[in-house]
């Protein structure tokens, strides 16, 4: 009974990273978009989400006791603005500059949740968070499995959307831009508008993942958003596949795993004074992991992205 | 008013202006935003600090030169750990970003780049543990030099560093051979080469000399401050900020831009309060997106 509901706790948290590797997805694998503030946009969900649902709070702004539902609607409202704002005022600018931003963005939205207590309880976070199915909380199983419901159920509506968004006009537009943005642009779309938008559209996909962790724990702190949480979804994308929603949730699953294995074992082989090196060489193999797969597999497991050869265009093959 | 912050923030702008040097020159020749760059300092530091722990080892306690906290093992160690982080860069780009950039995605680069940075970060946690360490711990005393400004005699040896190295780096680049073959690459790689650049060269004296200026500005840090495997990455928003302040590919416009930023974290530190410094360098990036992109000396890209 125990094991089935920890693989529920499990395979719930594995799911909730697969929203924001789906969301990251749309902004990498589908458009090109290199976002390395996944963070801060999952903390601007989280902290949105639970300023509005949580009861009143004399301490800091608002506890609004808002239902759940529409906590969610303003996390992906605030996150998606966020996200709107950094793209138009970098997407007409080399890719690198979006990389540089979003590092930026996480590294203030982490600086703002910390100092600004008023609004975000500082270190100590924000509990109280109501979490759904808060009367089964007495039966653990039940309790955990309804979460997982509720998270899958979401994890599957973010990933019907996408998919369909994907293959509808607007998807396609967005795979000319990134396999050839002049002729795309010749075609009379704009580049930077159909970026922004799903740069927005992923954006708030990310806040709706942290917003539904936030009610799922009941808690959060800034801590919780280090960047640490961008490399985690970073390799769980490259792993399951750039390009492939398919992808983007088995490879959260499978890397996910691997994590909470790995953290298991060195739990159980280093003495506790020792835990928080073998935790830093955990990260270690992470990294070693992802340029492994970058410089052997690209594709990951379900990829589709191509790579293509920029200055290679003349070595066309004779058809 | 208490000028007290303006030294302060020539100091914090030295390091963050040395440090932007080596991510200007990579994202001018190689074509991408070194996330890793941060990491090279604080593996200099580290590595300087080895070698200053293995000559004390060797020869026993050295006294300090004159008034500074700090005697010549640390400056041979510097030189020893300006060449370490030199060959790390070599060796992380030989497996690495050659690899990857010769497939012509400048972005999957950056990426392996990120990758790279935590693996190397954790690494300096796992050998040294997230525990601050010093080069020294004797405490100096600051002289009074008026205006209420006071000075510790490491920050003007470190201030006059920092001009020497800024003129030398500008002197190579403008002068020498090899200066004017990384301009060349920088501007038109393709054309560079079919001039008979040796562009494998230039690519190596970029990597030598980003990483030993990281080192340095690393070990400033260390001098004035502390150790920590996370300085370098906290110092990696600051340098971008600057790179891309001063226009890419400068490196006077770099270091312009790190003194412009390191002013103004200190005047916020002063006037705003320390907690909110990190922030700084977002809002001037930001500025510097929306009002002028190309930065204060840079050039329209092609």
């Amino acid at each position: 009974m125990d094991l089935i509901g920890y693989g529920a706790f499990f395979l719930t948290t594995a799911l909730i990273f697969a929203i924001i590797s789906l969301g990251l997805n749309l902004q990498w694998g589908l458009t090109g978009l290199f976002n390395v503030g996944v963070a801060g946009f999952v903390a601007i969900g989280a902290y949105t989400s639970a300023l509005m649902t949580t009861p009143d709070d004399p301490t800091r702004l608002g506890g609004f006791g808002l239902p759940i539902l529409i906590g969610w609607a303003g996390a992906m409202a605030v996150s998606g603005i966020a996200a709107a704002i950094t793209g138009f005022a970098t997407l007409r600018l080399r890719s690198d500059y979006l990389a540089i931003t979003t590092f930026g963005v996480s590294v203030v939205v982490q600086l703002v949740a910390l100092n600004a207590q008023k609004l975000t309880g500082g270190a100590f976070g924000v509990g109280f968070i109501p979490r759904p199915f808060a009367g089964l909380a007495e039966t653990p199983l039940l309790f955990n499995l309804s979460n997982l419901a509720i998270v899958a159920v979401v994890t599957l509506l973010a990933y019907l959307a996408l998919e369909h968004l994907s293959r509808s006009p607007w998807g396609r537009v967005l795979k000319a831009l990134r396999e050839d943005e002049r002729a795309a642009i010749s075609l009379g779309k704009s580049a930077r508008f159909y970026r922004v938008q799903a740069f927005a559209v992923g954006g708030a996909l990310m806040g709706l993942a942290g917003a539904v962790q936030a009610h799922f724990t009941g808690f959060i702190a800034p801590d919780n958003y280090a960047p640490m949480l961008t490399f985690q979804v970073w390799v769980m994308l490259i792993v399951g596949g750039s390009g492939s929603n398919l992808g983007a949730v088995v490879g959260s699953v499978l890397v996910w795993a691997i994590w909470a294995g790995s953290g298991a074992l060195t739990a159980t082989l280093f003495p506790p004074e020792q835990q928080a090196r073998a935790a830093s060489l955990q990260i270690v193999a992470i990294g070693v992991m992802l340029c492994v797969i970058l410089l052997f597999r690209p594709n990951g497991l379900f990829g589709n992205l191509t790579y293509r050869r920029r200055f290679g265009l003349k070595a066309r093959k004779p058809s | 008013m208490n000028l007290q912050f303006v030294v302060d923030g020539l100091l914090t702008g030295s390091m963050i202006g040395l440090g932007a040097i080596g991510v200007t020159l990579t994202y001018a020749i190689l074509r991408f935003s070194n996330f890793a760059h941060g990491d090279f300092m604080a593996w200099g530091t580290y590595a300087t600090l080895a070698v200053v722990g293995a000559i004390g080892a060797m020869v026993g306690k050295v006294a300090p030169i004159g008034p500074f906290s700090f005697g010549w093992p640390l400056l041979v160690a510097l030189v020893v750990g300006c060449a370490l982080t030199g060959l790390l860069a070599l060796a992380l780009d030989a497996v690495l970003f050659s690899r990857l950039r010769a497939r012509g995605q400048s972005i999957i680069v950056v990426m392996a780049s990120f990758g790279a940075s935590m693996a190397l970060r954790s690494l300096l946690e796992f050998v040294f543990t997230s525990r601050p360490t010093y080069f020294s711990r004797a405490i100096q005393i600051a002289m009074p030099v008026g205006f209420g400004i006071r000075i510790t005699p490491d920050q003007v040896a470190l201030l006059v560093l920092t001009a020497v190295l800024v003129a030398a780096t500008h002197l190579l680049m403008t002068r020498t051979q090899t200066g004017r073959s990384m301009q060349a690459v920088s501007q038109n790689p393709a054309l560079a080469r079919v001039v008979g650049i040796d562009v494998a060269r230039v690519v190596r004296a970029t990597w030598l000399l980003g990483a030993a200026l990281a080192c340095v500005a690393g070990t400033m840090v260390g001098i004035l401050v502390q150790i920590r495997p996370l300085m370098g990455f906290d110092m990696l928003l600051p340098m971008f900020a600057a790179a891309i302040l001063g226009g890419i590919g400068s490196v006077p416009g770099a270091v312009l831009g790190g003194l412009i930023i390191g002013l103004a974290e200190a005047a916020a530190v002063q006037f705003v309060g320390a907690e909110w410094r990190a922030a700084v360098s977002f809002v001037i990036l930001m500025a510097v997106l929306f009002v002028r992109p190309i930065g204060l000396f840079g050039v329209k890209e092609r």
